[in-house]
């Protein structure tokens, strides 16, 4: 089999360049074996986050040729052949080394999130309940959409905006058969839902296919505008579950 | 030296379902916990688990009972289990389910609004509570945001490589952050330890980077026995093709949904093995069907075998096994529900680990317990699927119970030996200091090669030697290696670490395996290739003495007479 050339970036928050290294290519090989080639034979200390390399726990984004993509699921043979396959960290969040950067702000997002308290004599919850949340519960936290979203990444406003995948979140807990917790006044104060304005660049992005624009930040600011304009009617359908 | 130091009550080490849990339960308790993992939060292992979560709640069929689940685990691992885990776990599992039912987990449902329970190996009734093909991720988002809400202190990227003691008892862990390569030490009255398994230690394994048996070396490291080492179970059913994947896993959700296992011929060769349970027999004896199969020249082209769930239909398929449509389409261009995999087994899950009290989870040391798949004894010879993710919680909240109590006992904080945390931190940067070209992943390599021929599905007396020596030199070569680079989330470094673990794990296991002179649920000998009732009775016991590895056996534990009945009436 040919080689193939990586230009893969070398450096830490101080700067770096990219580094050339030449892979040989097996069949069906994803963009992270390439990685670990160049771990286990050229560069033992290449910094890469990944712990599954089966598309399931989100640890192994990155920006390959230029686009945000999970480098377990990026087979070889999708990106353009006869020239070098560049591997950049994602570009949203501060480096620390190589490939790997500080996503600790997310973490840090998610803690301010008023967590899911369950009614005291919670409902039965039907399939067709678990089916409507399930799509926001698959998020397996790769902040692929947080890196591509203009708002953080052009516009730096980490402090005001929880993000896409946080939209996603609130989405699933709002939207659980037994939830009464009332985040209106965060959704509406300190998400920053307001500075989305619907590109769809997330949706577009996410590897679980998860439609974060229509199906959880559309709704999200339908609720924040009904629930400030109609008070009651927001009580009466927590009441009745359907929120 | 000065390192940064950080105080709590209770230290748990991995941040998996059963570290997770375990800190739940110490915060719940009121006292102060921090939690530590190799990786990001919401990451470990845990959260690949596709299948279920096994739970007599008789939702499905009604005639299941605790005892039922209790008599099918016992029987999976062909009676070797400690039986008073196997019924807590039995009795307790449905309780810890509504519980993460109440902290906002959602399962797949039936059509009255219970829980739905589907089919599984081993398992007489319906049993595994699901959520699709993603139930491990379903319960680590649950605790982990349960625990972050629960004011528990996670420290992430941290990677502990001692445990410290004062005297006898456990007093604190030494780590180094990944992002800085600074050390950190705890200061503490009690550790859970949750660190998961060892699969990293096989060529060919479904486990993902951070399983390299890290809790099994660090107990064992502070004189804590290990027990069942020689049990390592292979899942018969991994990816074989494309190369990059192999190992990868293929729930035994397929086959619960009614995935048939074929060869080359088209037969369902499972008639031949166990026409009782077929394609849904324990994991051991299709792992050593599919295995025969192929070595006996009836496999599929990439040397495994067929599994085929395209008589369903494509849209319950895509419903109930999304992830795993996903996987083999993206992954293997194959559309599963049109065509069949191929399969083969793959290392998944260690038996074997820390020794623990039933029902609190206290090792041989006074204050380290443990939790998870880093113990032993739940599981016996051979664990049932599903039986693990109940495992995580049953135990974990045990264990975070057993720790809380006896820190509560404890007036002070034990003292730490400023001795023994130098040397710890200087064995660590030492690799830093040495000259040479050897590299950790050549070594890691040439493990998972041995491991893989020698001690593998089946075994030998001749390989498990040959192991065992190579093993040993691979020790030597690991003790002189050197590192490039500099601290900062250096995985080469982290790699010299990690074998240290792997070494110890993989010398355990081929001890306890040379030590078991018969063939019994997951481990089977070739010299041996039958049960030996006077092995039936015994543990292998792995321990340090005088710094060497010392292999001796116990008893198994003395069931009670109402349980034995209670095995008979189930056979
Ligand atoms: C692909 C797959 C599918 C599975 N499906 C199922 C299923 O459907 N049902 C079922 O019951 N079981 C299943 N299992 C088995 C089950 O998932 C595991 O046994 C279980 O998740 C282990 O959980 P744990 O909490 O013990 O450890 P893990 O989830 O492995 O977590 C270990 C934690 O310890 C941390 N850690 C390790 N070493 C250190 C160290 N030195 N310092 C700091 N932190 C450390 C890690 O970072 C991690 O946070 C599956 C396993 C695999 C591989
Ligand atoms: S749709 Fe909104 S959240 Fe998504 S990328 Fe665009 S601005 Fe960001
Ligand atoms: S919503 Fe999608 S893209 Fe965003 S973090 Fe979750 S899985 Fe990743
Ligand atoms: S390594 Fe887990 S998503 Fe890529």
């Amino acid at each position: 089999m040919p080689d193939v050339t990586f230009k893969v970036f070398r450096g830490d928050a101080k700067g770096g360049q990219a580094i050339d290294y030449p892979v040989p290519i097996a069949p069906g090989m994803v963009v992270l074996d390439a990685l670990h080639y160049i771990q286990g034979y050229l560069a033992p200390d290449l910094a890469v986050r990944w712990n599954c390399k089966a598309a399931k726990c989100g640890s192994c984004s990155a920006e390959v040729n230029g686009k945000p993509a999970l480098m377990c699921k990026t087979r070889l043979d999708s990106l353009p052949t006869g020239r070098p396959i560049t591997v950049y960290p994602m570009k949203t969040f501060p480096v620390i080394k190589d490939l790997v950067c500080d996503v600790s702000w997310n973490y840090d997002v998610n803690k301010k999130i008023p967590p899911y308290r369950p009614a005291k004599d919670g409902r039965k919850i039907y399939q067709e309940d678990v089916d409507r949340v399930q799509e926001f519960r698959k998020c397996i936290e790769c902040f692929l959409c947080q890196d591509v979203c203009h708002v953080l990444r052009e516009h730096e406003k980490k402090a005001e905006f929880a993000g896409p995948r946080f939209f996603v979140r609130l989405a699933g807990l709002e939207m659980h058969p037994n939830d009464i917790t009332d985040r209106s006044e965060f959704l509406k104060n300190s998400s920053g839902l307001g500075l989305c304005n619907i590109t769809k660049c997330c949706t577009e992005v996410c590897p679980e296919e998860i439609h974060i624009t229509d199906n959880a930040i559309i709704p999200l600011k339908e609720r924040v505008a009904d629930r400030f304009f109609d008070p009651l009617r927001w009580v009466f359908a927590k009441i009745f579950g359907r929120k | 030296m000065n390192y940064e130091t950080h105080e709590h009550d209770v230290l748990v080490i991995g941040a998996g379902g059963a570290g997770l849990r375990a800190a739940v339960e110490v915060s719940a308790k009121g006292l102060s916990v921090g939690v530590v993992s190799k990786s990001l939060l919401g990451k470990a292992h845990t959260v690949m688990a596709e299948g279920g979560i096994a739970a007599a709640m008789a939702n499905v069929d009604a005639k299941d009972s605790w005892q039922t689940h209790f008599s099918d685990t016992m029987k999976g691992g062909k009676f070797l289990n400690n039986w008073r885990m196997a019924q807590l776990h039995a009795q307790e599992s449905p309780d810890r389910i509504r519980e993460l039912e109440d902290w906002g987990a959602l399962f797949d449902r039936t059509p009255d609004g219970e829980i739905l329970q589907r089919a599984f190996g081993g398992h007489t009734y319906k049993r595994l509570c699901h959520v699709g093909d993603r139930t491990g991720l379903e319960m680590i988002r649950t605790l982990q945001d349960k625990g972050v809400h629960s004011g528990i202190d996670v420290y992430m990227e941290l990677t502990i490589f001692r445990l410290l003691k004062d005297g006898g008892k456990i007093a604190g862990a030494i780590g180094y952050w990944r992002k800085t390569g600074e050390f950190v030490v705890f200061k503490t009255k009690a550790i859970v330890l949750a660190t998961g398994g060892g699969g990293k230690a096989y060529q060919i394994t479904s486990n993902s980077w951070e399983c390299t048996g890290d809790g099994h070396a660090l107990a064992y490291e502070a004189g804590a026995e290990l027990i069942d080492m020689e049990f390592f179970q292979f899942h018969p059913t991994g990816m074989v093709w494309p190369p990059g994947v192999k190992g990868l896993l293929v729930t035994e959700g397929v086959r619960g949904e009614g995935g048939l296992l074929t060869n080359n011929k088209k037969e369902r060769f499972m008639q031949r093995y166990d026409p009782k349970m077929m394609e849904l027999s324990t994991r051991d004896m299709v792992a050593r069907s599919i295995y025969t199969e192929v070595k006996e020249g009836r496999g599929s082209p990439h040397g495994g075998v067929f599994l085929d769930i395209s008589h369903l239909a494509a849209e319950r398929v895509k419903k109930k096994l999304p992830s795993m449509y996903h996987q083999f389409k993206e992954l293997a261009d194959v559309d599963i529900t049109r065509e069949p995999m191929e399969v083969g087994p793959t290392a998944h899950y260690m038996m074997g680990g820390v020794r623990v009290d039933a029902e609190t989870g206290a090792s041989t040391i006074p204050g380290l317990f443990a939790c998870g798949e880093v113990t032993g004894g739940m599981h016996g010879a051979n664990r049932l699927g599903g039986n693990s993710l109940s495992d995580l919680v049953v135990f974990g909240r045990r264990a975070g119970m057993g720790a809380a109590e006896y820190a509560r006992k404890l007036n002070s904080f034990p003292l730490l030996d400023q001795g023994e945390l130098e040397k710890a931190a200087k064995d660590m940067e030492t690799p830093f200091q040495r000259s040479g070209d050897e590299n950790p992943y050549q070594i890691h390599r040439e493990l998972q090669e041995s491991m893989q021929s020698l001690v593998g599905i089946f075994r030998m007396e001749e390989d498990l030697k040959k192991g065992i020596n190579k093993i040993e030199e691979l020790k030597h070569r690991a003790a002189k290696l050197a590192v490039k680079g500099e601290r900062t989330y250096n995985p080469g470094w982290h790699l010299v670490g990690d074998l240290k673990s792997l070494l110890t794990v993989s010398e355990a296991v081929a001890n306890a395996a040379l030590t078991r002179k018969e063939s019994r649920g997951a481990h089977s000998r070739i010299d041996y290739p039958n049960m030996d009732e006077k092995f039936g009775k015994l543990n292998v016991v792995v321990s340090r003495k005088n710094g060497e590895m010392n292999i001796s056996t116990s008893p198994v534990p003395e069931m009670p007479e109402e349980l034995k009945r209670l095995l008979a009436e189930n056979k």
